[in-house]
């Protein structure tokens, strides 16, 4: 398998008044064309791995790695102009909630033409037609009067479709999915997932699919890193994810209720300091 | 339908496209402004100056330039000179009637200028950040620490009276407050997610800025310009009634009470008509302003 992305000795770093706090700790992972899942509680880092990697972290905070490397690239040695050539063109990212992430005083056809010509030269009517094409390719009906229409005439999983094609459009090598579904009704995840998973395989991406959610990720992806305090602390292949090893793991696991083995108690996870301590094991093939 | 009156039009509930939807909340905002009867007073003051200004060579009486020694400072009533004559011998309704020009030419320049150097200013200080905000911001600090009319005056002097230079010193002190307004916005717009989804479509920071900032952050300023309208024309006048503005003999409006105050005493008309017209202008724009206030301020809304 042919590696795309290749991130070695990643930390995220911020400095506060109370000394500096490290929110990802030396995390290696390699990404292929396969879909990857990273799945950790809320402030283990994930998110930040996600937005290191495009260099959007904010000041204060440092980004460091010993190599970020797109297609034998390094993208920590690009300057900030090289690197907006590199975002949405080789690297989309699509974020949580839809109503924040559109623009709400822009029409959805106009932000759609607009990715698109950020990266590509092309007319107007061109812009449009592609936009049309990628909105069809999201299954949204009655695509010309989405063109229209703003996005709080959208529902939830509209809005994430129309995320899906406004990041898909430009065709990148890699998409990173930050918790794409977190904020959509179970009944429309699955239809959001879908149509992700087939334009992702369709087109040979590489997808870095970003959730808290365990079930989902062994569902759905083909490899998933568990992060704990900003570091890995397992990998395991998706279908293998009721094999995991590591404590912390397993307490996730066990801490989640099951059709087929009812428990009158549920675990309670009972989290080791040593986990944290421990080195972060590396994701690279 | 047929029998539907194009009031119950525009009044429905259920809008059968997204013209009728956007025209039927333009009548209802227009309604709720019709409602305010002091806006609507200020409304027609100004519809009226307009039309006075457009058509101020039919209206005039006289020759706004035209002297007659012989029967200067004319006592109001005075046959066909309504509101008497200045210490020239001018018709004074001819002169407050092209006056009308001025001032509005005035305001409308500086309604364009001042908020557009806010706008620039604050949003790019408001989303750089770190040492250009703190030089932009201690520069419109700057400009804030003077009173208004006392940092025209030094502009003007530096630049040389006349109206262009009154309208570029008058902007250049009506802009801090602009750029204030627009930093604020931007700061909450900033961080936003759809500008984190626009940065990582590889945007940069000029595009995001007139893209996608400056759409969100002009009905703020628009609500503050009607409201700032007055201010603008005082200012005008008091740099015409100190000699700094427009110049004689061009029939400003300060000019004109800066002129007639020698003769205040006796021929009191000279100065107190083209007061009078301040008043009315600078109250109507005010009257407007509030009334469009709550009208387009989209903060206020029910």
């Amino acid at each position: 398998m042919d590696t795309l992305l290749d991130v070695e000795d990643l930390w995220v770093r911020f400095p506060s008044r109370q000394g500096v706090f490290d929110a990802v700790r030396g995390v290696s992972f390699t990404l292929g064309r396969e879909r990857l899942g990273i799945v950790g509680e809320s402030g283990s880092g994930k998110s930040m791995t996600g937005r290191a990697i495009l260099r959007l972290i904010r000041p204060p905070g440092i980004v460091e790695a010993k190599q970020v490397s797109l297609g034998g690239v390094d993208l920590m040695q690009k300057t900030e102009k090289e690197m907006r050539a590199v975002r949405g063109q080789r690297i989309s990212m699509v974020m949580q909630d839809p109503k924040f992430s559109l623009n709400p005083v822009m029409t959805i056809g106009d932000q759609i033409i607009e990715a698109y010509r950020q990266h590509n030269r092309a007319s107007y009517a061109q812009a449009y037609a592609k936009a049309l094409e990628m909105l069809e390719a999201v299954s949204i009906r009655d695509a010309d009067r989405v063109m229209r229409a703003y996005p709080h005439e959208m529902s939830g999983g509209m809005g994430q479709r129309i995320m899906i094609a406004m990041m898909l459009i430009p065709n990148p090598e890699i998409l990173i999915a930050d918790e794409p579904t977190s904020a959509l009704d179970v009944s429309v995840q699955r239809q959001v997932l879908d149509i992700m998973d087939k334009l992702v395989k369709t087109r040979g991406m590489g997808l870095i699919f970003i959730s808290h959610d365990l079930n989902l990720v062994a569902d759905f992806c083909d490899r998933v890193l568990i992060m704990y305090a900003g570091r890995i602390v397992e990998i395991c292949k998706a279908d293998k994810l009721n094999e995991a090893k590591h404590p912390y793991t397993r307490g996730l696991l066990n801490s989640l209720p099951r059709l087929d083995t009812p428990r009158d108690h549920l675990e309670v996870l009972k989290r080791d300091p040593a986990w944290s301590e421990a080195p972060s094991v590396s994701g690279r093939l | 339908m047929a029998d539907q009156t194009l009031r119950q039009w525009l009044l429905t509930d259920t809008p059968t496209s997204r013209r009728h939807a956007k025209l039927s909340a333009i009548y209802q905002g227009w309604l709720s402004f019709r409602g305010n009867t002091m806006a609507m007073i200020g409304l027609w003051i100004l519809i009226g100056l307009v039309g006075i200004a457009a058509f101020a060579p039919i209206l005039s009486p006289h020759n706004p330039f035209v002297q007659d020694l012989g029967n200067r400072l004319a006592p109001l009533g005075t046959e066909s000179h309504i509101l008497g004559t200045d210490s020239l011998g001018r018709d004074i309704l001819s002169r407050l009637i092209y006056g009308s020009r001025i001032t509005l030419y005035i305001v409308a320049l500086v309604a364009l200028i001042a908020p557009i150097v806010g706008l620039l200013v604050g949003t790019v200080s408001g989303y750089a950040g770190g040492w250009v905000d703190v030089v932009l911001m201690r520069i419109t600090d700057i400009f804030l620490a003077f009173p208004r009319l006392v940092l025209a005056l030094a502009f003007v002097a530096a630049l040389g009276a006349g109206i262009e230079n009154a309208v570029l010193a008058i902007s250049l002190t009506a802009w801090p407050p602009y750029a204030r307004i627009a930093r604020a916005e931007t700061l909450t717009i900033r961080a936003a997610d759809y500008i984190s989804a626009i940065q990582l479509q590889g945007a940069g920071a000029m595009r995001i800025i007139t893209r996608h900032i400056w759409p969100l952050c002009v009905s703020s300023l628009i609500v503050r310009v009607t409201l700032d309208m007055a201010g603008i024309i005082l200012a005008a006048a008091g740099l015409g009634f100190l000699g700094l503005g427009a110049q004689p003999p061009s029939p400003e409006w300060g000019a004109m009470i800066s002129e007639g105050r020698r003769f205040i005493l006796d021929h009191w008309w000279v100065a107190t008509m083209p007061g009078l017209a301040i008043f009315t202008v600078s109250l109507a724009f005010n009257l407007l302003g509030d009334g469009l206030r709550d009208v387009l301020d989209p903060k206020g809304g029910e």
